[in-house]
């Protein structure tokens, strides 16, 4: 795993234009990555599952549970998903660089939402923060 | 829907105490559309604060009280029952409110306490409904009606809608969303999008429409605040949006803010326009810009405005 700042540079790079579906499997591959920090940093151990056919979405719902506020990256991760299978399934459409400098920006707050989330826990507690009825309710 | 019609039509206004303050806008904003669609808003006399996450992070039965308290003061006292609370803030603390009185018997407890010691008719669950500014000018008025009202509209203005977090989470809280048909998304929440459509906006594809602005940490972690608010910024300009529509007072201040510290602090300049949807339905209705209170902005949109003919 690498350190999870290093993710964050490499997220700044350029994206290899000739090559938009490697482009969207970095960046997805990013979002797992940060993801297993997450859970890493809570002695848990990564899975390797997969949920609607993506291990990134199996890793949120495994970093949210009994931390109700992840849950406010839920629609990022959701989001990158979305821009992975739009770039996959037309890699020569006209907005594919648009839609891969928008994946970027999607992966980058995945980044610093829990980057920033693992130096002050509270981050996401303010819309999570009905986290007592959750965990009553999970 | 013409129940709702009804029914929202003269609604206990609940501006809570960020439209007071940094939200000013936003409270001259929902008042002047009221006064332009002939929709009655009740101030809730003698209000308190919802707990907002100060209260709720210390003691939640707390803040289910106080939200309680406001709710009991609109049924019990003014005999309204739909509460309408712009602010996602209090919409969200209210709703919850509610969801603990309906489900935990330690909630009731604590209300029924407090209310009997601070001698006030308790607050019992399913005697009013809370809503959102967005629930009560969509079913409050109607859409083909607000049609019908628009002069002008937003012709020529790309939006990018921002709902933030507290409007659709934690779903549990919010039963009447998700369920097909005219409601809204927790995931991929529209109401916004479509009354600005119907005003005429162009809505741009927004992926992060529900995503953390920082607000909880603004003051404790200023710095992740702002990268984050930076990167929403950046992606609204990127999906070639000229406006961020705001829905939150704490997103909306947050996003102003920021925007000003990014290009301070880092050297990031954005230059994409920050304004309540409800400006943004008021400039649509004919409302001058100082009515809605776009000069209470600190985003300065009105060159933007005034060169798209929308002020």
């Amino acid at each position: 795993m690498r350190p999870v700042a290093d993710i964050g540079k490499a997220l700044e790079a350029p994206l290899p234009e000739n090559d938009p579906l490697a482009a969207a499997i970095f960046m997805l591959h990013a979002g797992e990555e940060i993801l297993e920090h997450w859970l890493a940093a809570h002695d848990k151990t990564p899975t390797d599952e997969m949920k609607e056919g993506f291990r990134i979405l199996a890793l949120h719902r495994q970093g949210a549970k009994g931390d109700p506020s992840f849950n406010a990256c839920r629609e990022t991760a959701r989001e990158l998903v979305y821009h992975y299978n739009i770039i996959r399934l037309e890699p020569d459409h006209a907005d594919t660089l648009k839609r891969l400098s928008m994946m970027r920006l999607v992966a980058n707050h995945l980044f610093l939402f829990v980057s920033g989330k693992m130096e002050v826990a509270g981050l996401g507690e303010f819309c999570c923060s009905s986290k007592p009825i959750r965990l009553n309710t999970i | 829907m013409p129940e709702r019609k009804e029914k929202y039509k003269k609604v206990a206004y609940y501006h809570g105490c960020a439209l007071e303050g940094s939200g000013q806008p936003y409270n001259t904003s929902t008042r002047a559309i009221a006064k332009k669609l002939d929709l009655e808003l009740v101030d809730i006399k003698n209000w308190n604060c919802c707990g907002a996450m100060e209260v709720k992070n210390v003691d939640p039965e707390i803040q289910t009280y106080l939200s309680s308290r406001v709710m009991s003061l609109a049924h019990n006292d003014m005999g309204q029952d739909v509460v309408m609370a712009p602010c996602n803030g209090c919409y969200h603390n209210l709703k919850k409110a509610e969801y603990d009185i309906a489900n935990k018997e330690k909630s009731r407890e604590v209300v029924e306490k407090i209310s009997a010691k601070a001698d006030h008719p308790k607050y019992e669950a399913g005697q009013v409904e809370t809503i959102h500014a967005l629930d009560w000018l969509k079913f409050g008025y109607g859409e083909d009606e607000l049609k019908a009202k628009i002069k002008g509209g937003l012709k020529g203005l790309k939006v990018a809608n921002y709902y933030g977090c507290m409007y659709t989470r934690p779903r549990h809280i919010f039963p009447e969303k998700d369920q097909g048909g005219d409601s809204d998304s927790t995931s991929q929440p529209h109401y916004m999008d479509d009354l600005l459509a119907i005003a005429g906006a162009e809505n741009v594809d927004f992926p992060l429409k529900t995503a953390c602005c920082g607000g909880a940490h603004t003051l404790s972690d200023s710095d992740t605040s702002t990268k984050l608010v930076l990167n929403i910024l950046q992606a609204a300009e990127a999906a070639g949006a000229d406006v961020i529509a705001t829905e939150c007072p704490t997103c909306h201040s947050g996003l102003e803010m920021h925007q000003i510290r990014a290009l301070k602090r880092m050297s990031a300049e954005t230059n994409v326009k920050v304004i309540y949807f409800t400006q943004l339905l008021g400039l649509a209705l004919g409302l001058s810009a100082r009515k809605v209170g776009i000069h209470e902005n600190v985003s300065n949109s009105i060159p933007m405005l005034k060169a798209k003919k929308i002020a």
